[in-house]
């Protein structure tokens, strides 16, 4: 029920909770907040509220990049945060989910992979990205990626001695270049909505992730949702993208 | 990424124009004891796709009481990569399954079929960039075989940037070391995209550029695809 009037609402020109089409949920971010971490942040978008930890291990490069420390993004999507979930493996929509978070910090060479290589072909750093949701009210998507570039740039990469990593002490921090903002434009009918809520995202048509580096580059795209979205679409969904992203960067 | 220089004199690597598709093969029903099923190559790269159903669709809770259900799973064969890909799904994959079902509910009729399922598999044999959309061709092509009712076939191509140039249907080497790639799926008759995704780094007019390359490319691809289908009905 609470589905109809939201759509119905949307064909008016309003939304559930009084928000406009482009206004996010009151946006909460807490830096640094888990301290056996190298870097995390904890994200609440409206009820919608994830974790994201950063953990540095001492790792061999993949044979293809040598000279490169590695990056491995992961989401949980834990049955604590909504009766939606299972336990088990993860699921079709938590591994996209983390892919989709991946390409934005991947593609637009965010992190400065090659500055963590400690003996090439031997040692480098590689950088683990957890997301976990904690309550699913609507749009894990920008939240988790909003939470990833967060807990981001307060990691730090640990100090070394003899080759081993000496827990709970910093050497410098991570060398980042960028903060990609993901924005994720949902399509109502002929409408477009930022940032859907619970309700409102029952009944989306299709959205449109993108990635938006500083420099205005788009990183990466990834069409989602059961219906199909129309050429000049793409148009109007990246400059809402655009636009949002900048507002988000200031919060990161 | 870039190691390698992908275009000398405005050619690229296998020959080919920046807007120029590799060499197309498709061949119908390579598995006869699906209900419909194809046989797609773009260049070396080659899908195999089937379709089982409409069947019955266990367990029940799984059942939908007012639509039918597509499944598709995608997969690589092991060897069908220089290093061994490992057997079974991978979040890769995982992720490709998601897009490639997301690609086709737009076309089918879904509703037509009540609590069943339609099965699609895509079987990637040898792999040469594009895999994916290979296999929404091949799967596009297999549906069709299969006689599901369907909106539009759908049609798929990727493209993407190589040495600051445009390009369409990328091969392996090109994907590796691509400043973006991008896949791409619409239904021809309809003029609607039904994948989109991207990775790399392009400005918002690249994008736009690169959808007009894709939707022309895919409009080749669908006169082979109609060809194939109309050739195959004919006499019958």
């Amino acid at each position: 029920m609470e589905e109809t009037y939201a759509l119905e609402l949307i064909q008016k020109g309003k939304r559930i909770d009084g928000r406009k089409f482009n206004e996010f949920r009151n946006i909460e971010i807490n830096a640094n907040v888990i301290s056996t971490a190298e870097g995390s942040a904890r994200v609440r978008i409206g009820d919608t509220e994830v974790i994201a930890g950063v953990k540095i291990a001492v790792g061999k490069p993949f044979p293809d990049t040598p000279n490169k420390g590695i990056l491995v993004v992961n989401a949980e999507f834990t049955p604590l945060a909504s009766p939606e979930f299972e336990s088990g493996p993860p699921s079709e929509n938590a591994v996209e989910l983390a892919r989709i978070v991946d390409r934005g910090i991947r593609e637009s060479e965010t992190i400065e992979l090659d500055k963590l290589c400690l003996v090439e072909g031997e040692k480098v750093f590689s950088t683990f990205v957890d997301i976990h949701i904690i309550n699913h009210q609507g749009n894990l998507q920008d939240a988790a990626a909003l939470a990833a570039v967060v807990a981001l740039r307060n990691a730090r990469l640990p100090k070394l001695e003899n080759d081993g990593i000496v827990r709970g002490e910093y050497d410098k921090p991570l060398p980042l270049k960028f903060a990609p903002i993901n924005v994720t434009v949902s399509k109502v009918g002929e409408n477009f909505i930022l940032d859907p809520n619970y309700e409102e995202e029952k009944i989306l048509d299709s959205k449109l992730s993108i990635s938006v580096r500083d420099d205005d580059k788009i990183c990466a795209l990834q069409k989602q949702g059961r219906k199909e979205i129309k050429f000049e679409d793409v148009e109007k969904m990246i400059d809402m993208a655009m636009e949002k992203s900048k507002e988000l960067r200031k919060l990161v | 990424m870039k190691e390698e220089k992908l275009l000398i004199d405005g050619k690229r690597i296998d020959g080919r124009l920046p807007e120029q598709l590799r060499d197309i093969g498709m061949k119908l029903n390579a598995v006869t004891t699906s209900n419909g099923s194809a046989e797609v190559r773009f260049g070396r790269t080659t899908a195999i796709a089937s379709v089982h159903g409409p069947r019955a669709l266990y367990p029940r809770f799984l059942q939908e009481s007012d639509t039918g259900i597509l499944r598709t799973r995608y997969n690589m064969a092991p060897f069908s990569v220089n290093d061994r890909k490992s057997p079974g799904p991978d979040r890769r994959s995982t992720e490709i399954s998601k897009v490639i079902r997301l690609a086709f509910e737009p076309a089918i009729f879904l509703e037509d079929f009540p609590k069943v399922t339609i099965d699609g598999f895509v079987e990637i044999v040898e792999a040469d960039g594009s895999t994916r959309v290979t296999g929404i061709n091949a799967l596009s092509l297999a549906l069709a075989v299969a006689g599901i009712p369907m909106k539009d076939l759908v049609v798929a191509c990727s493209i993407g940037k190589i040495d600051g140039v445009l390009v369409v249907d990328l091969n392996g080497r090109e994907d590796n070391n691509s400043e973006a790639d991008m896949a791409f799926a619409m239904l021809p008759n309809k003029e609607v995209i039904s994948l989109l995704q991207m990775d790399g780094a392009l400005t918002k007019d690249e994008i736009l550029k690169l959808l007009q390359l894709a939707k022309e490319s895919c409009m080749k691809i669908y006169e082979i695809q109609k060809k194939v289908l109309k050739e195959s009905y004919k006499g019958e």
